[in-house]
């Protein structure tokens, strides 16, 4: 088991309720953190057009997670 | 230079903040609030940004138009919060010995920023709803683009 920090923005904050959590949980890489908090939360947003940063870097969904990382959770971007 | 602010974007004082006197053009792109998307009559956008990598990332893409097409400045500033209709909401600025690097930068610098900084625009609509632009799951509810 991995304690990881996990941080929701826009959509995500707003369906799962909070900005930042610590969940205790046995990932191996980016995109296991967002099916976990897919299903603790109950979301239908597949992660194709979405994005993840791990530690303040952009990161790719198969990039492996480590104790203690905080993970970012970035929903469809639109800027402009 | 890439910024985020919360504050109006003052694009004549940016346009001067770019002045080179090895510069023979400049271009500049601004992104307004539209009253319109997808059907929906929007009454005003909100506008949110992960700061941090907004500017690592915006920065990453400066440099990659600067390689692509060599200009001698260039600057980016999206707002956040709140902002209604006809109101600035993204600002690109980039001057160059000659037009050609002038217009292909700018246009290189909008469209990546669209698609890769994390930014996320809220749209509020005259009806009261309110949707995320992009969002897949509001997609398919017919919700927002």
């Amino acid at each position: 088991m991995k304690s990881i920090t996990v941080r929701y923005f826009a959509m995500f904050r707003e369906h799962a309720g909070i900005a930042e959590e610590t969940l205790s949980i046995d990932a191996a890489t980016a995109h296991d953190v967002f099916e976990h908090t897919r299903e603790r939360h109950g979301s239908a947003e597949p992660n194709g057009h979405c994005k993840v940063a791990i530690n303040d870097q952009m990161a790719d969904w198969d990039s492996p997670v480590s104790d203690g990382d905080t993970v970012l959770l970035f929903p469809p971007v639109a800027g402009g | 230079m890439v910024e985020v602010t919360e504050t109006p974007i003052d694009t004549a004082d940016l346009q001067r903040s770019l002045t080179n006197p090895a510069a023979g053009g400049y271009c500049a792109f601004e992104g307004w609030v539209r009253n319109e998307n997808e059907g929906h009559v929007v009454k005003r956008l909100e506008y949110e940004a992960y700061e941090p990598l907004v500017i690592a990332e915006g920065e990453k893409v400066l440099a990659e138009a600067k390689e692509r097409f060599p200009y001698l400045e260039a600057r980016c500033v999206h707002r956040v919060g709140l902002l209604e209709l006809g109101e600035c909401a993204v600002w690109v600025g980039v001057a160059s010995a000659h037009r050609d690097e002038a217009f292909k930068a700018c246009r290189y610098i909008i469209d990546q920023i669209k698609v890769r900084l994390p930014i996320w625009k809220k749209e509020h609509y005259a009806n009261g709803d309110s949707g995320w632009v992009n969002c897949e799951r509001c997609a398919a509810h017919g919700i927002a683009d």
